[in-house]
């Protein structure tokens, strides 16, 4: 098997019972049925939600928004306008909630920082060699030490798969340890990507070794690869964040990002997390939605369950 | 439309509201499926000979919805004449048609019935779910779909039996009497009807007093598919007029599905007569969990083992066991789980239990629960809501539970788990055998050798591993010890209506 880069394997012992490796270990992983979980999943998508209840989600939903631009053609101008919707999703309508965050490049984060100060909405920047996370190891320290200093709320990071899939745990482990030290105050994501990871058992593994590390949120996707959050992926994951709550008493956040484009598969995660980690999550504190175009159909819907008809797609900002 | 209809409706809106409703602003709606959609007759004669007819026994009976106690017909109850008109019928039909009928031909027919049933299949799921009280989730997701299933299997076979047993011809038996229980009635009538029909056999059906609806709507469909007069006949009634069906001396097989009590008294009345018999009795499974089980996969089995059909189910997983050393993860993760389960308006499609199908058998469900407190195990039920009318029970758990304890060893028929612990595969095994019942047994590992070990020496016909309550109309169904014999369901299915000659074409 090739080596790993001296880099790593000098800052990291390689022991698999260091203390910490040992501490990630004792975290029981309880296997994962792929058949179970998957029905699971499947039955809780056909609930029907009650018609107050339904502007009750879409305004949850607003609330724990991520409204997300991650392109290499960013610039200031695209990350002032999307600000401006987070903060304003409707300018028509002044009882439309502010989203929970805005999510960008590093870079951008002085002008999210500027632009979002005093409004509640927070900045947040995706760091530590996003979306590989195989940057070198401390360059992604500095990514994330940076991002905070120029104003970041929130930090992204992606779970070093590369380490997780070749049974490194340890190291994985200590990775986002790292990372949660860098982000002092900052609140730390750890990006799973899921849709990488080949099984649920590993979602769950990987899951709980995110959690045991520090993280406050664990989140499916990038939204970099084709397959991204899932119902039964996002399941397996609040099943963990369940598990750990149980074992520890921290109650960690689950962030679904990737893919989510209709109203409808925001409440279907919605109702997947009430019935799994119950009322508890019902927050932006504890539950994000990843979000670019989700937001424009969840703010269509709430106009439609107002008024009882839909508005054309061009009464809605375009950003 | 008819008052008791209107009052349906009307009553619906104040059930189905659940403790989790009111913590939080996020609730499901009551969303109901339409009672509309089917026509209830105000009464309904016997099927025989191809038509309804009146009783000549002059009799008639109420079913109710048990939901909310309402009558929703009268049902004709069939005497000794009717029985005998019935029988008489299905025998002429034998003699002058069917018995002579090309497989391919008799295949036509079930493949239309199979059609029509989904074709009608809202209709189906939603007269199921008033005249019996079970979910119109289950109604319409797992009966009615599997019942056409078992229809179209059937039919499939119907060309090819003398292919499908080398070395043997097969031979119908003739008119088979056929007794099915009130647990899934239409999905119970197809399990009888689809195999008897494709081996050529023709037949007197006797559904359960408590949910005849389904069976006649059926008729109705067997009807319609211009199946030959007398080919299937339906007689309604209670226990009197099942005795005469399966007692009658010109039937020549016996098949019922129901307890184990009635199912030994028949063994009796056959005995010696000659008539061909198969019995699909009770169960008190064993759903067995082992420490290396995904656990909340399991919890959701767990649930679907017992709690599924109100836990009106033969093969129902009522016994838990579970090995001691997650013994407390496992019933931290279940009794949160019932917290979540919606109790209440059958037909709302979030409700998870739906309503017990009679007052005798609430009333069984609840003496036993009671025993189970006075023997002395802890009894847990969550908070819910109950409607006020209709016939309802809170699913419950009893923990520990001993071998000796009633709720241990006796089929409830309800949504009642008993809860017991054991600390090896080998006392796992001893455990769940140690029952005069044999019908299924549920394993949940992650080791495949020990799904294999243990599926090898669990004395039960039906064993799922890491999944619960799975049926399908390939898989045979069937009981080893007091929980009866014969299987239903694939292949195996055909054996039970037709007899062998040495097949003169082999060798």
């Amino acid at each position: 098997m090739a080596k790993v880069p001296a880099e790593t394997r000098t800052q990291v012992p390689e022991s698999p019972w260091s203390p910490q490796a040992a501490e990630a270990a004792m975290v029981r992983v309880t296997p994962v049925d792929a058949v179970g979980l998957e029905e699971r999943a499947a039955s809780l998508g056909t609930r029907s939600i009650k018609r107050e209840s339904k502007l009750y989600a879409l305004d949850l939903a607003v609330r724990c928004a991520d409204l997300t631009t991650l392109e290499g053609a960013d610039t200031p101008g695209k990350v002032t306008a999307v600000c401006s919707k987070a903060v304003r999703p409707d300018p028509t309508d002044p009882t439309i909630p502010s989203v929970a965050a805005v999510c960008v490049y590093p870079a951008l984060v002085p002008v999210a920082a500027e632009r979002l100060r005093g409004t509640g909405v927070k900045v947040a920047s995706v760091a530590g060699g996003f979306p590989s996370g195989l940057a070198p190891l401390q360059e992604r320290l500095d990514e994330i030490h940076q991002a905070v200093r120029w104003g970041a709320d929130e930090i992204d990071i992606v779970l070093n798969r590369s380490a997780f899939l070749s049974g490194r745990y340890h190291q994985a482990y200590e990775e986002v340890a790292l990372s949660k030290e860098a982000c002092g105050s900052a609140h730390l994501k750890v990006i799973l990507e899921i849709g990488e990871l080949g099984s649920y058992d590993q979602v769950r593994k990987a899951s709980m070794l995110a959690m045991a590390a520090g993280a406050d949120f664990i989140k499916t996707s990038t939204g970099k690869i084709a397959s991204s959050a899932t119902h039964p992926g996002a399941l397996c994951m609040m099943e963990a964040a369940r598990d750990f709550h149980r074992q520890t008493g921290r109650a960690i956040g689950v962030k679904v990002a990737g893919g989510i484009r209709k109203a409808k598969e925001a409440w279907i995660y919605l109702v997947i997390l009430h019935e799994t980690l119950g009322p508890d999550w019902l927050t932006p504190g504890l539950f994000r939605l990843g979000a670019s175009t989700l937001l424009n159909d969840l703010l269509m819907q709430i106009r439609k369950e107002r008024d009882g008809r839909y508005q054309g797609p061009d009464y809605f900002t375009v950003d | 439309m008819p008052k008791r209809k209107r009052d349906d409706l009307e009553r619906r809106d104040a059930t189905a509201s659940s403790a989790l409703a009111e913590r939080t602003p996020f609730a499901y709606a009551t969303a109901p499926e339409s009672s509309e959609i089917v026509r209830i007759e105000d009464k309904y004669g016997l099927f025989i000979g191809g038509d309804f007819v009146e009783p000549k026994s002059g009799r008639w009976f109420d079913t109710i919805n048990p939901a909310t106690e309402e009558p929703l017909a009268e049902v004709a109850e069939a005497g000794p004449e009717d029985v005998d008109l019935a029988v008489t019928a299905a025998r002429d039909a034998w003699d002058g048609t069917w018995s002579d009928l090309p497989g391919r031909e008799r295949a036509k027919y079930l493949y239309r019935i199979a059609r029509q049933l989904q074709e009608r299949s809202r209709e189906f799921a939603v007269l199921e779910t008033i005249d019996g009280g079970k979910p119109i989730k289950e109604s319409r997701d797992v009966d009615v779909p599997l019942a056409a299933a078992h229809f179209f299997y059937y039919a499939g076979w119907a060309d090819k039996l003398d292919y499908a047993f080398p070395g043997r011809l097969p031979r119908p038996l003739g008119v088979a009497g056929q007794v099915i229980p009130w647990n899934f009635p239409l999905l119970m009538a197809a399990w009888k009807l689809a195999p008897a029909l494709a081996t050529g056999n023709t037949v007197v059906l006797k559904p359960a007093e408590t949910t005849p609806l389904t069976a006649l709507l059926l008729a109705e469909v067997i009807r319609e598919a211009d199946l030959p007069p007398g080919v299937v006949n339906i007689v309604t009634g209670a226990g009197e007029t099942g005795a005469n069906v399966v007692t009658h001396q010109a039937v020549d097989k016996v098949a019922f599905t129901g307890s184990t009590e009635v199912g030994k008294s028949i063994q009796r009345a056959v005995a010696g007569t000659g008539k061909h018999l198969t019995l699909e009795l009770g169960g008190k499974a064993a759903n067995i969990v082992f420490e290396d089980a995904a656990l909340d996969q399991a919890v959701e089995g767990i649930v679907n083992g017992i709690y599924f059909n109100q836990g009106h189910v033969c093969c129902a997983g009522s016994r838990l066991l579970v090995q001691e050393s997650v013994f407390e993860p496992l019933l931290e993760r279940l009794k949160d789980r019932l917290a979540t389960l919606r109790v209440g308006d059958p037909l709302d499609k979030n409700t998870d239990i739906g309503a017990i199908n009679s007052k005798a058998q609430l009333s069984k469900i609840e003496e036993l629960v009671e025993s189970g407190v006075e023997e002395g195990a802890e009894i847990y039920q969550p908070a819910c809501d109950l409607p006020d009318r209709g016939y309802w029970f809170r699913p419950t758990l009893f923990t520990g539970v001993a071998q000796s304890h009633r709720i241990a060893r006796e089929e409830i028929f309800g949504p009642v788990l008993s809860v017991l612990t054991f600390r090896t595969p080998e006392e796992a095994l001893e455990k769940a055998n140690n029952t005069p019942y044999g019908l299924s047994a549920g394993v949940w590992t992650e080791k495949g050798s020990r799904i294999l070990w243990m599926t090898s020496r669990l004395r039960a016909g039906v064993i799922w591993a890491n999944t619960y309550n799975r049926f399908d109309p390939s898989s045979p169904f069937g009981g080893y010890k007091e929980s009866g014999f014969g299987r239903e369901g694939g292949l195996h299915g055909l054996e039970p209506y037709l007899e062998f000659e040495e097949d003169g074409r082999a060798g």
